[in-house]
């Protein structure tokens, strides 16, 4: 059985200094450290969790982004994922959902797996349409918002979802695409051999870097094949460009504003009841709480 | 969190020029690549695969075994039907480890190790003791698969090492009621079986550490009729034998995690590791001094979390308007803790490498004969590893029970509460100068290096050592400092009483260990580019702490002798 993960470098916007956005409202890459979506590597875990289970299960994993999100795919192998494939062409860029999604799917056509997990949503953008849409390109049934796995076999996943006020159990016969949520188990730790047996895989593009390490990974590859990361651009996987990149995406920014919070009041209470009823009363008016 | 990466400190250890000796060494001059894909291609190779092993440390230790530290002591260990049950904290540790493959660090490939050095498997020693310090013993009690790899048959090494990897725990079985200090005394009784062709061992072992290992390295008496250690072998038993029974565990100050067990031996079956009659001389002295090294890393361990404890409360809590760590009395407080952690520090991957060294050449020397060169440095390194071995242990944990005390002290009352970690940590800490030879027993074991004039010699070696304008202050004082440690050594020896010698030991210890260690962290800082670290001013806030004690001491011993 065939199981696929589809994961995103993303910017660490959980940290986000001053320097986050730059002055005309787009993201500051460089500011912020590069980092594995980490809905995704809830994502990863659930595929490895369903591998454990099965017999014969492989696990690949799709990241699609600039060269450097190889990392996604070393990172991946690591923690246990057999093989991963970067989704990368300069036609890719500025691509909305939309057409990341076509892009996907057209990778994941190519692949042809039983079952795919994704994270519910990127750290990056929040839209969480990214799944939902491949599952629609491949008509392949969806489970959304997946905290755990329940049973897994050859033909179908049993799974829980953490919706907004409890939890529901669904079954879905496979193939099925499944979204991640932040609440399911987080991923297992790297594995020491994998590391050390691994982190000299690389990409074509990586070993055209001018440095040490991917001098000692080239002379590496040609006796350990096992070391080439595959790369694969719009045409490999048959894209029509028509929907590719800013081409393909109907989503337009009009304007972004950065929001910065101020405090606007102070508000001194003591340890009386009324004073306490009256907070409590305040909150559950503003639905802070309740 | 990452206990690793969130510590700068560290990756320094790792890039000392010594490092490319040893790992050349280890890695049979990168032979070992051509076979084993996991093995590294070159030095930096090889560092880059002990810096991402850390990490996968580190990650473990910040988000699983530093988490789960406050319930395993809570909860403790208990004994179920003869068998110890760890706490549920202590489970998921074991696991996270065992999953990423972590046990068996320091052993060789072919018996699913990672071939890392001491300085990396102490590193993550390190690593796990800062996380929790009871947690630390069942981590750092691999040292017995060295023990095994080293004096075992191939036999025994085959069917016992590969399973360390796979998360096989061990314990090393000395104490006896009456056997503690002097282990000489140890009654378990070893008999050969001719009928079934092995050992079997009978008798009570008491305060054994991990005691329902699956992996056991047990001392007992082979000989009959002998009462001294000349008469003591060493065995390896198989828990899955089921014929040893865990009476009780006791209950303890701290390291509640770690389960301290009463063994009753009942015909366990045993296989003999290595020669007879040499266990407790050569076998146990080896493994004793790999776990003072094991104490050592859990000292520092222990310090660096009670003093980031400590610092992070002294800058959140405001007395008298502003933050105390602005009020001198608490700032020294942690001056004192940050210059004893970086000199604790210092001594303790010097004294790392220095093993690494010489057992290194040990291991080419089962292969070939050694050049007299490559016999000499490994005997040069063998007799530091020696000397600097009892003084790590015994400076290392008097200063983290030191640093444990003035991290409760900076928290005031709220440190006496349950509420802070530092309340657990100054009781896990309490052990450290205890166990594995008490500290005046470290000293018994070290006075021999002042006598030998081991650590004089050291100290001349670093002296000639040249150093930027910056440092040249604090050599000069490490001078004056070093006067007064052979006036003292002068008087004492001038006394002719052994008794008087034995008295003043632990001073003449001291004063040798604080110019040692100024002189180590000193080069550490040297080798520092960054300008952020605090082992500058360590180094001249550690020789201001030595110099005093040195001080202090050459005045009581002056005092005596006259």
């Amino acid at each position: 059985m065939r199981i696929l993960v589809l994961a995103k470098q993303v910017p660490d916007t959980r940290n986000v200094g001053k320097d986050a956005m730059k002055a005309d409202g787009t993201v500051n890459r460089a500011a912020l450290p590069a980092i594995f979506n980490p809905d995704d590597l809830c994502a990863l875990e659930m595929a490895l969790k369903a591998k454990d289970r099965l017999k014969n299960a492989e696990v690949f994993v799709i990241t699609m982004g600039p060269a450097r999100a190889a990392e996604i795919i070393r990172e991946s192998i690591y923690r246990g994922a057999d093989k991963g494939f970067l989704l990368t062409d300069r036609k890719f860029s500025g691509s909305d959902t939309l057409a990341t999604s076509y892009a996907i799917s057209q990778a994941v056509k190519y692949l042809q797996p039983d079952l795919i997990f994704c994270g519910l949503q990127a750290i990056d953008g929040d839209t969480a349409q990214v799944g939902p849409q491949i599952a629609e390109k491949l008509t392949f049934p969806q489970i959304t918002y997946a905290e755990e796995l329940i049973e897994i076999d050859n033909k179908s996943i049993v799974v829980k979802r953490r919706l907004e006020r409890g939890v529901e159990t669904v079954k879905s016969p496979l193939p099925a695409l499944v979204t991640v949520h932040g609440s399911a188990h987080t991923c297992r730790a790297r594995k020491a051999k994998r590391v050390m047996l691994y982190k000299h895989a690389r990409t074509i593009s990586e070993m055209q870097d001018d440095n040490v390490e991917s001098f000692r990974a080239t002379s590496l590859q040609s006796k350990r094949p096992y070391l080439l990361i595959e790369e694969w651009d719009a045409g490999f996987i048959n894209a029509d460009d028509k929907f590719l990149g800013l081409a393909g995406s109907p989503t337009k920014v009009k304007k972004i504003d950065n929001v910065v919070f101020a405090q606007k009041a102070n508000k001194a209470l003591t340890s009386s009841d009324t004073d306490i009823e009256q907070l409590i009363v305040e909150l559950f008016e503003s639905r802070v709480v309740g | 969190m990452n206990y690793y990466l969130d510590n700068e400190v560290l990756k320094l250890q790792l890039s000392h020029p010594l490092m490319e000796k040893i790992v050349k060494l280890k890695e049979n001059n990168f032979e070992y690549a051509k076979e084993v894909p996991i093995a590294p291609v070159d030095f930096e190779d090889a560092i880059d695969s002990y810096h991402k092993v850390l990490e996968i440390v580190g990650e473990i230790c910040g988000d699983i075994i530093a988490p789960n530290a406050e319930s395993v002591d809570i909860e403790g260990v208990h004994v179920e039907n003869g068998r110890v049950v760890y706490a549920q904290g202590t489970q998921e540790n074991l696991k996270a480890l065992t999953d990423a493959g972590l046990f068996g660090m320091s052993l060789p490939y072919k018996y699913n190790g990672l071939n890392f050095p001491m300085v990396p498997y102490v590193m993550a020693a390190e690593l796990v003791s800062r996380a929790d310090g009871g947690f630390a013993n069942i981590w750092g009690l691999q040292d017995c698969a060295e023990t095994i790899r080293e004096f075992a048959s191939e036999e025994i090494k085959s069917e016992f090492l590969p399973r360390i990897n796979k998360g096989d725990t061990c314990s090393m079985d000395l104490t006896e009621p009456d056997a503690g200090s002097d282990l000489q005394a140890v009654q378990l009784k070893a008999t050969f079986d001719e009928q079934t062709n092995c050992w079997r061992l009978n008798g009570i072992k008491r305060f054994i550490t991990n005691g329902d290992a699956h992996i056991k390295l047990v001392l007992a008496r082979s000989e009959e009729g002998t009462k001294d250690g000349r008469g003591l072998s060493y065995f390896v038993y198989d828990t899955n034998d089921n014929a040893v029974i865990i009476r009780r565990v006791e209950n303890k100050m701290g390291i509640k995690g770690s389960p301290t067990c009463e063994l009753v031996f009942k015909n366990a079956p045993a296989k003999l590791v290595g020669e007879r009659r040499m266990g407790l001389i050569k076998y146990v002295m080896s493994l004793m001094n790999s776990a003072r090294l094991g104490v050592g890393a859990q000292s520092v361990g222990i310090s660096e979390a009670a003093y980031r404890e400590a610092y992070k409360y002294a800058q959140k809590r405001e007395q008298f308007g502003k933050a105390i760590l602005n009020f001198p009395a608490v700032y020294e407080m942690l001056y004192n803790m940050r210059a004893k952690i970086d000199a604790s520090r210092a001594i303790l991957y010097e004294t790392a490498r220095c093993v690494d060294v010489y057992k290194l050449w040990q291991e080419v020397a089962k292969e070939r004969q050694l050049t007299s060169e490559e016999r000499a440095e490994m005997k040069h390194y063998n007799k530091l590893a020696d000397a600097l071995t009892p003084m790590l242990k015994l400076m290392s944990s008097e200063f983290c029970n030191q640093i444990c005390y003035d991290a409760v002290q900076v928290h005031g009352g709220t440190g006496f509460m349950q509420d802070f970690p530092v309340e657990r940590m100054y009781r896990d800490a309490r052990i450290t100068t205890i166990y594995e030879g008490t500290s005046q027993l470290q000293v018994v074991a070290a006075i021999r290096a002042v006598i030998n004039e081991t650590y004089a010699a050291l100290i001349e070696v670093f002296e000639k050592e040249e150093v930027p304008q910056e440092f040249e202050r604090i050599k000069f004082e490490l001078n004056t400092m070093r006067a007064y440690y052979e006036h003292a050594k002068n008087l004492v020896s001038g006394m002719n009483s052994d008794e008087m010698l034995d008295l003043h030991a632990r001073r003449l210890v001291e004063m040798a260990a604080y110019i040692i260690m100024t002189y180590l962290l000193m080069f550490d800082a040297m080798r520092c580019s960054c300008n952020c670290c605090s082992l500058k001013e360590s180094a001249r806030h550690f020789l201001r702490l030595g110099k005093a004690i040195c001080l202090g001491h050459l005045d009581t011993i002056q005092y005596s002798s006259s």
